[in-house]
C-alpha cells in the first residue's frame, strides 16, 4: 500500500465509514491459502479456470476465422475472480455481470456448448445467439447479463437484491463490474440505495488496471477502491484476484455476512487482463513488461503449483476435449429464421385460463 | 458556402483521406485555430479514440486540451456545458451514442435548455461528438441509431456527416456556433474514403444537399444510410429509373425546402433511415412532405426504416433488422409501380 493510500485508509477509518476489515487493506485472512471456505476442492476450482482458459482461447482463434464477430471482451488472466467467488454462490441466487462476461457464465455452470453456440450466433446459443458475447443471459442459473452499458448491472443487481428482501427472501445478489465502472454515477447511486435499504447484494469489483486504455490512477481521485466503498458505510475487502483461494475465502465471508442480514458488501478483486481490452487494442498504453510481470502471476499457474497429487494433464485433455464438443455443437447448429426477427419484442400472450391477455 | 460550391470543390477531385482522419483533420485544424478549443472524453488520449479518430492529438497538443476522462458520460458532458459557459469551446467526445443516454440529461436540461430558460442570458457553445448506428454485429447495446430523439430538441443543432468533405468540415462551422451542436459520426463510415479538397476548410450547415441528381423519385437519407441510398440509385439507374438522393447533412433544423423543391420535381419521394419508424426522424420527414408536398405527390411517401426491434447480434437478423441497398431499391420501385405505398 502506498503511503498516500494508507494515509487515505486510515482516515476512512477514523470517521467511522469504514468497519473492520473496510478499511481498504488487503485483508490477510483472505490472502492467505488457508481458510475455511465451504468447498474445498481445488481441483474442481482449477478445472473451472481451466475451462474459462481453453474456451477463450478458441474463441480467439474462432474470431480470426471470421466464424464470431462483433466485440469479444476476454476474460484471460482474470479467471480466479469469477471462479473462486462463483464457487461460494449458491444456485437460486442471482448474478449480475459486464460485457467482459464469458467466465462468469461457465463458472456459473451455463453449459459450455450454450455459450459457444451464443458466440457463434446460433438459435442453440443461450440467448437464441442474439446477445453474443457480450450479452450472456441464463435464466436456469439466475445470470441477469452480459450488460455492455459500463456500470449498467449495478442498480439491476440492487432491485433484484430489493425484490428478494420485500419477497422475505435471504439470499444474496451477486454483481461484478470492472474498477472503470466505479467512475460512473450508476455505481455511486448503486451504494448509496443498496447500503441505505441495507439490500443482501455482494459487489465485486474487478479491479484489472485498466479500463479500455485509461489506467487506474488516470481515472479515480481515490486509488484505493475499497474506500469508496466504505464511504458509504459498506464493509469493504480487497483480495488477490490471481489467487482463486484467496477469491474464494474473501467471497465466503462477504457473502455469510450479506446473507445474515449485514447489507450490501464490497469486494474488491486485484487482477489483469492479459490481452487487449477487445480482441484487439494497440497496447499502446501500457508496456510489456508490466504484463510479462502479471503473467508470472497467473492464476492457473498459482494454483497449479499448489496441486501435488493432481493428474493436470488429464483434466487439461478433459477440458480440451469439452471444448472441441463446444465448437462442433455451435457449428451444428442453425440460423434462428429470420421470421422470428420480431419475436419477443414484447412478451408473448399468456394463453392459459384466467391469465391476463 | 452554397451548396454548388460545396460541390465544385469536391468535385475537384483531391488528395484521398479516410472519414476518420477528416475528422481528426477538423479537430486538429480548430485547436490549432482557437486556443479556448479543446477535444475531452474517454481515451481520446492515451488510447487515441475508441474509434482511433483522436490518434496522435495527444503528442501534439498535450493532456490538457487532449483530456481522458474517466467512464462518468453524465459528469463530463455536464462539465463541457459548464466549460462552454464559461469561456471555452469544448468538443465533447462520447465513445457511442448508446453511452449518451447516460448523458441525456445534461444534454436536454442543461445544454438545450438554458438560454431559453435564462431569458437568453446564457448560451452554451458546445460540439459533442459521437458515433452512431449499427451493421457491425455488435448487438443491440451498441448499435442504436438515436439521431432521432436528439433532432426531437429544440435548442440543438444536429449534424450527420456523411462524406469525408463534410466529416472534415462540419466542426469549425459548429465550432463558431454560439448554441450546442451534436454531430453523429456513423460507425461504418471511419473507413470510407473519400477526395478532400486540399484547400478544404469549413462547410456550411444549414442546407441538405443533392448528393445525386435524378427525376422520378427522390430519395431522401442522412448519415450511414447515403451510401446505401447511393448503391440502391445506382441499381435503379440500370432499370431506367432515376432517383435523386437527398443528404439531409443537418438533422436540426431539417432544411426542408431542399427537399420540398426535389419532391416537387420527382413527385415521389420515399425516405430512409436506419432508425426505428415509430416517432422516428423519417416519421418527421414525411409528414412534412405529405404537408407541404401534397398536390405534387404522385404515390403516398414511402418510409425504409429498421424493423422496430433492439438490433440482433447474428449477421443475417442484423441485415434483416437494417436498411439495405436492395430493400431500398424494391421500396422505390413499388413506389414507381404506383401500386401499393412503399412499406419495408
Ligand atoms: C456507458 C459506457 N461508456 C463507455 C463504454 C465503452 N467501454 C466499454 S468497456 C470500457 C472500459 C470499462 O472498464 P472497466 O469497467 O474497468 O472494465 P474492464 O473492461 O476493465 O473489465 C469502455 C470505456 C461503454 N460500454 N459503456
Ligand atoms: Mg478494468
Amino acid at each position: 500500500m502506498s503511503a498516500r493510500q494508507s494515509r487515505r485508509a486510515s482516515s476512512g477509518a477514523a470517521n467511522g465509514a469504514a468497519n473492520g476489515a473496510a478499511n481498504g487493506a488487503v485483508d490477510p485472512a483472505a490472502s492467505g491459502a488457508a481458510h475455511e471456505a465451504s468447498s474445498p476442492d481445488l481441483t474442481a476450482l482449477y478445472r473451472t479456470m481451466l475451462r474459462i482458459r481453453r474456451f477463450e482461447e478458441r474463441c480467439a482463434e474462432l474470431y480470426s476465422a471470421e466464424r464470431i464477430r462483433g466485440f469479444v471482451h476476454l476474460y484471460i488472466g482474470e479467471e480466479a475472480v469469477a471462479t473462486g467467488v462463483l464457487d461460494q454462490v449458491l444456485p437460486d441466487e442471482a448474478v449480475v455481470t459486464t460485457y467482459r462476461d464469458h467466465g462468469h457464465a461457465l463458472a456459473r455452470g451455463v453449459p459450455m456448448n450454450e455459450v459457444m453456440a451464443e458466440m457463434h450466433g446460433r438459435v442453440e446459443g443461450v440467448c437464441r445467439g442474439r446477445g453474443g458475447s457480450m450479452h450472456l443471459f441464463h435464466a436456469p442459473t439466475r445470470l441477469y447479463g452480459g450488460n455492455a452499458i459500463v456500470g449498467g448491472g449495478l442498480p439491476l443487481a440492487v432491485g433484484l437484491a430489493l425484490a428478494d428482501r420485500m419477497l422475505g427472501r435471504t439470499r444474496a445478489t451477486v454483481c461484478f463490474f470492472g474498477e472503470g465502472a466505479m467512475a460512473e454515477g450508476a455505481f455511486h447511486e448503486s451504494m448509496n440505495l443498496a447500503a441505505l435499504w441495507r439490500l443482501p447484494v455482494l459487489f465485486v469489483c474487478e479491479n484489472n488496471g485498466y479500463a479500455m486504455g485509461t489506467a487506474l490512477e488516470r481515472s479515480q481521485s481515490e486509488t484505493n477502491l475499497a474506500l469508496k466503498a466504505a464511504a458509504y458505510g459498506i464493509p469493504a475487502w480487497t483480495c488477490d484476484g490471481m489467487d482463486v483461494e484467496a477469491v474464494r475465502g474473501a467471497a465466503a465471508r462477504a457473502l455469510a455476512l450479506v446473507r445474515d442480514g449485514g447489507g450490501p458488501m464490497f469486494l474488491e478483486a486485484r487482477t489483469y487482463r492479459f490481452r487487449a481490452h477487445s480482441m484487439y487494442d494497440s497496447d499502446r498504453y501500457r508496456d510489456r513488461a508490466e504484463i510479462d510481470r502479471w503473467k508470472l502471476r497467473d492464476p492457473l499457474v498459482l494454483l497449479a503449483g499448489r496441486l501435488d497429487d493432481v493428474d493436470l494433464e488429464a483434466i487439461d485433455s478433459e477440458v480440451a476435449r469439452e471444448v472441441e464438443e463446444a465448437v462442433a455443437f455451435a457449428d451444428a447448429g442453425h440460423d434462428e429464421p429470420v421470421s422470428e426477427l420480431t419475436r419477443y419484442v414484447t412478451s408473448e400472450p399468456i394463453t392459459s385460463a384466467g391469465a391476463p391477455r | 458556402m452554397s451548396r454548388q460550391q460545396t460541390r465544385a470543390r469536391v468535385a475537384a477531385e483531391q488528395p484521398v483521406v479516410t472519414y476518420r482522419e477528416a475528422v481528426r483533420e477538423g479537430i486538429r485544424d480548430a485547436m490549432r485555430r482557437d486556443d479556448r478549443v479543446f477535444l475531452m472524453g474517454e481515451d481520446v488520449g492515451r488510447y487515441g479514440g475508441g474509434f482511433g479518430v483522436s490518434m496522435g492529438l495527444l503528442e501534439e497538443f498535450g493532456e490538457e486540451r487532449i483530456r481522458d476522462t474517466p467512464l462518468s458520460e453524465g459528469g463530463f458532458v455536464g462539465a463541457g456545458i459548464g466549460a462552454a459557459l464559461g469561456g471555452m469551446r469544448p468538443i465533447v467526445e462520447i465513445m457511442t451514442v448508446n453511452f449518451s443516454l447516460l448523458a441525456l440529461d445534461q444534454i436536454l436540461n442543461s445544454a438545450a435548455t438554458l438560454l431559453h430558460m435564462s431569458g437568453g442570458q446564457f448560451n452554451v457553445p458546445l460540439v459533442i461528438r459521437m458515433a452512431t448506428g449499427g451493421g457491425r454485429q455488435l448487438a443491440a447495446q451498441h448499435s442504436r441509431s438515436l439521431e432521432g430523439f436528439y433532432a426531437h430538441i429544440p435548442g440543438l443543432r444536429v449534424l450527420a456527416p456523411a462524406t469525408v468533405a463534410d466529416a472534415r468540415g462540419m466542426l469549425w462551422t459548429a465550432l463558431e456556433d454560439p448554441d450546442p451542436v451534436v454531430i453523429f459520426e456513423h460507425g461504418s463510415l471511419y473507413n470510407m474514403s473519400g477526395g478532400l479538397p486540399a484547400d478544404s476548410w469549413a462547410v456550411g450547415i444549414d442546407r441538405a444537399m443533392v448528393s445525386r441528381p435524378g427525376e422520378h423519385v427522390t430519395l431522401v437519407t442522412h448519415g450511414g444510410s447515403l451510401r446505401l441510398c447511393l448503391e440502391a440509385a445506382e441499381a435503379l439507374a440500370a432499370e431506367g429509373i432515376l432517383a435523386e438522393v437527398i443528404d439531409l447533412r443537418s438533422l436540426r433544423p431539417l432544411d426542408d425546402a431542399t427537399v420540398f423543391e426535389s419532391v416537387a420535381r420527382t413527385h415521389r419521394a420515399l425516405v430512409v433511415d436506419e432508425a426505428w419508424r415509430t416517432c422516428g426522424l423519417s416519421a418527421e420527414v414525411a409528414a412534412r412532405i405529405g404537408e407541404e408536398c401534397f398536390y405534387d405527390l404522385d404515390a403516398p411517401v414511402g418510409r425504409v426504416a429498421a424493423v422496430e426491434v433492439p438490433v440482433p447480434y447474428p449477421r443475417h437478423l442484423e441485415q434483416a433488422a437494417l436498411p439495405s441497398a436492395e430493400r431500398i431499391a424494391a421500396a422505390a420501385r413499388r413506389l414507381l409501380s404506383g401500386s401499393e405505398a412503399a412499406r419495408a
